[in-house]
């Protein structure tokens, strides 16, 4: 007897090979929406927004209506998108030098309008498709190629911590931050992903879910001495978590 | 031009210039006629310096900006500075004496002052010193008939709040006390 | 309909909430404020969508998402504020996504002040934004002509899928007169073709405005720019005002044309030969009309309440067929009957010293 044990998700294209570095996270996170799309059944209901950086090409991959924006201007364009169609499914795909950085502005007020909408950032910690300059979320010391000695918080401040600051906003329903380390923590992404898109789906407000990804070419890692950096050092300083979760009370 | 008239309303933020403005050109829309307002302010929400230019015609009016106007109504000093140059020759200005005492400079026109803050005291209160002044500058004048500010008020009550909507009586009265200043001729030409 | 009378912002919000407008994000700056006011006071009970946004970056990037599903949508502002949704008009153009943009003009540079000018022509027409494109610009004179264009407005952001801006000025913005709304009077192109609203039953598609492929931008501009070939054969609009045997002809955009007609007017019971050309569309602008204009004038004086702006696409279109005099104010510096008045005098005696010399 055959058994079915990998499909393509519909909501990929079936031509849309990814072209990310080896030992990226974008392709993992990209495939998990993919797959969560299909599951709610939401491809024909689903208009993505993109936004600049790695995680531009929305279109080349996802089988999905995909609107543009500027840098750090894609929850604004969601906004738009949404509540001119409130029946669609909305999500922005950004990282963390659009939402966190360029962005964060938009970003703090569409939690507090708790638009209906859903936010993946994802976070390697530094501008990926520039050449890896440092990012707000840029650890303290880490080396990139616009703080070449290391970050040094008497010059260039401190790290930025995306989902404990949209945590705070009232309109903020699910926020959380996840890894794609290893398989556990991608099921644990992946649960998180589902978790926000419901949230979006039952009408409760913003969710927003922080992904640590490696970044192994503007890192100067392995893919494997990437994963090993997210464990013991990114995750030190942006710890995993669920930080706000308005259905908690009840699912106890 | 026969029927045209423009004039400047002046005051200090609160006093109601650019309503007394708003007042007389949709008097002039009830009667039928071209009109223009048109507001400058400072960034104060209260107390900055407020005017606004009216134009009524029996044309359509090209600008809204005036050189010189038939009339301006000075509902302070410092309106009165800034606009006795810009009456034009043989108009008028109404002063209100009540907030001052500058001696006019012009002897090529005519000053209407009236203490107005006096006199409204004399009214139902609260009663309005722009209305008033507004009520004189029609009689004076007669380019539009006080009725017919009279009816804009009462159309204007029915869409307002019911706190202003209950003033309608005491704008009533101040404009017909302000024509009935010209009428009584209890002012100071 | 009897006419009523509608401050020129008033107006302006009434009118798109005529023509369908579905959507308003905006930002307060005066001397525009009374548009967001008047949009949030209805388009709630109507059952459509408000919102202050965050800036005016936000507004405009909102008004995008909204015309990414073909909806009518609308953000509203004044020169600085204008400034910052530069970036975003141009995506707009690139990805094209229709919009419309009302700005109300302020006196500049910088925070200015709040009193009328226009010396965001620049801004509005040659484009702050990146790359080659450009905003279909329509200007009003008077407060029902400002409803009227409002109205042509969102036809044509989506008949051409660009964005159009209303280019008014603090005079038309803050002033009251009487105007008649009447119905919207377009019928809106269909945008199933394009617009997004999910991939069901028919292939996936995007509207971005990334073009990575070696040729692929160069092409799109192309295509763009043939578009936009079209908007001038078939948009422009000016007014003629007495210009026919006009000797000077005088040149204004929005608020400054009604005043230059009292100016026309005077000089005409003077019995000197003066007209008005007013572009009404200043993209396209009316080059063509204003150069056989030229051709038979003898000066065209160009009024503006900036340092002259307009004036260049004014000369370029003139080319050299007869002299043009440049006459303004800014930042809040009016231009009044008299003024223009005598200015006209004074270059209307040259002409004639002219004429008797046997010059021309």
């Amino acid at each position: 007897m055959e058994t079915l044990v990998y499909k393509r998700p519909e909501s990929l294209l079936k031509d849309g090979h990814f072209t990310f570095c080896p030992g990226c996270g974008h392709g993992v996170i990209l495939r998990i929406i993919a797959e969560l799309i299909d599951e709610f059944n939401l491809q024909k209901d689903t208009i993505a927004i993109s936004s600049v950086g790695c995680s531009i090409f929305l279109e080349k991959f996802f089988n999905l209506d995909v609107a543009g924006a500027s840098h750090g201007r894609s929850p604004c364009v969601a906004t738009g998108v949404k509540r001119c169609k409130p029946d669609k499914f909305v999500f922005t795909y950004q990282g963390d030098g659009d939402a966190a950085t360029i962005g964060f502005n938009e970003t703090i007020h569409t939690a507090c309008r708790g638009e209906h909408i859903t936010t993946i950032m994802i976070n390697n910690t530094n501008f990926g498709m520039t050449g890896g300059q440092a990012s707000a979320t840029t650890l303290v010391g880490q080396v990139t190629t616009t703080t070449p000695a290391g970050r040094k918080p008497e010059l260039t401040g401190y790290p930025l911590h995306a989902a404990e600051i949209i945590s705070q906003c009232d309109g903020t329903a699910y926020c959380a931050r996840v890894a794609i380390t290893d398989t556990k923590n991608i099921m644990q992404a992946k649960k998180a992903i589902k978790k926000a898109f419901e949230m979006q789906i039952k009408g409760l407000g913003y969710s927003f879910i922080e992904v640590l990804a490696a970044c192994p070419t503007n890192w100067h890692m392995t893919p494997v001495e990437s994963v090993k950096h997210i464990q013991n050092v990114i995750e030190t300083v942006h710890p995993l978590g669920v930080f706000k979760d308005i259905t908690a009370q009840e699912n106890k | 031009m026969k029927g045209d008239l423009s004039v400047i309303i002046s005051g200090f933020g609160g006093q109601g210039a650019l309503f007394a403005g708003i007042l007389l050109c949709h008097a002039a829309v009830f009667e039928g006629k071209h009109t223009t307002w048109f507001p400058a302010y400072g960034a104060e929400m209260r107390g900055g310096a407020v005017n606004c230019s009216v134009n009524i015609s029996d044309r359509e009016v090209p600008s809204p900006v005036i050189d010189e106007a038939d009339a301006v109504i000075a509902l302070n000093d410092a309106s009165q500075e800034k606009f006795e140059h810009k009456v034009k020759s043989g108009g008028f200005m109404i002063i209100n004496s009540s907030l001052s005492h500058i001696k006019p400079k012009r002897t090529d026109i005519d000053y209407i002052k009236i203490p107005l803050n006096e006199l409204a005291q004399k009214l139902t209160q609260p009663a309005f010193v722009n209305v008033i002044a507004l009520g004189a500058f029609l009689e004076k004048t007669k380019i539009l008939k006080i009725e017919s500010v009279k009816e804009v008020m009462k159309e204007m009550a029915k869409t307002v709040s019911a706190k202003k909507a209950a003033l309608l009586p005491n704008n009533l009265e101040s404009i017909e006390f302000g024509a009935n200043i010209i009428r009584q001729q209890m002012v100071t030409v | 309909m009897a006419k009523v009378l509608v401050k020129g912002n008033e107006a302006i919000a009434q009118a798109a909430i005529n023509a369908g407008c579905q959507c308003y994000f905006g930002y307060p700056i005066t001397p525009q404020s009374e548009i967001g006011e008047y949009m949030g006071k209805h388009l709630p009970k109507l059952g459509r969508v408000f919102i202050t946004a965050e800036s005016e970056l936000a507004s405009i990037n909102m008004v995008i998402g909204a015309g990414t599903t073909g909806t009518k949508a609308m953000t509203s502002s004044s020169s600085c504020g204008i400034a910052l949704m530069q970036e975003a008009l141009s995506a707009m153009c690139c990805a094209q996504v229709p919009g419309v943009i009302v700005s109300v003009m302020r006196g500049g540079p910088g925070l200015g002040n709040i009193a009328p000018a226009q010396a965001d022509y620049f801004q509005a027409l040659k484009g702050g934004g990146n790359g080659d494109y450009k905003i279909i610009v329509l200007s009003p004179s008077t407060v029902q002509e400002a409803i009227d264009l409002t109205y042509r407005a969102f036809h044509l952001a989506l008949k051409y899928r660009n964005p159009v801006m209303l280019l008014a000025d603090g005079i038309l913005g803050q002033m009251m007169e009487p105007a008649e709304f009447g119905e919207y009077p377009y019928k809106d192109p269909d945008v199933s073709e394009w617009a997004l609203d999910g991939a069901n039953n028919r292939p996936a598609r995007n509207v971005v405005s990334l073009h990575m492929p070696e040729g692929a931008m160069e092409e799109l501009t192309n295509e763009i720019f043939e578009k936009y070939e079209l908007v001038a054969q078939n948009e422009t609009t000016y007014e003629d005002y007495k210009f026919a045997d006009a000797k000077l002809v005088l040149t204004a955009f929005g608020s400054v044309g009604r005043v230059a007609k009292a100016a026309v007017d005077r000089a005409r019971e003077e019995g000197m030969k003066v007209g008005l050309f007013r572009p009404i569309t200043l993209f396209p602008f009316p080059d063509k009309d204003l150069n056989k204009v030229a051709q038979k004038a003898d000066m065209i004086l160009d009024l503006e309440l900036n340092k002259g702006q307009m004036l260049l696409d004014v000369r370029s279109a003139v080319f050299g067929a007869c002299p043009v005099e440049f006459y303004g104010r800014t930042a809040g510096g009016l231009l009044t009957p008299d003024m223009i008045f005598n200015k006209i005098k004074e270059l209307y005696s040259t002409l004639e010293n002219k004429t008797q010399a046997g010059v021309r």
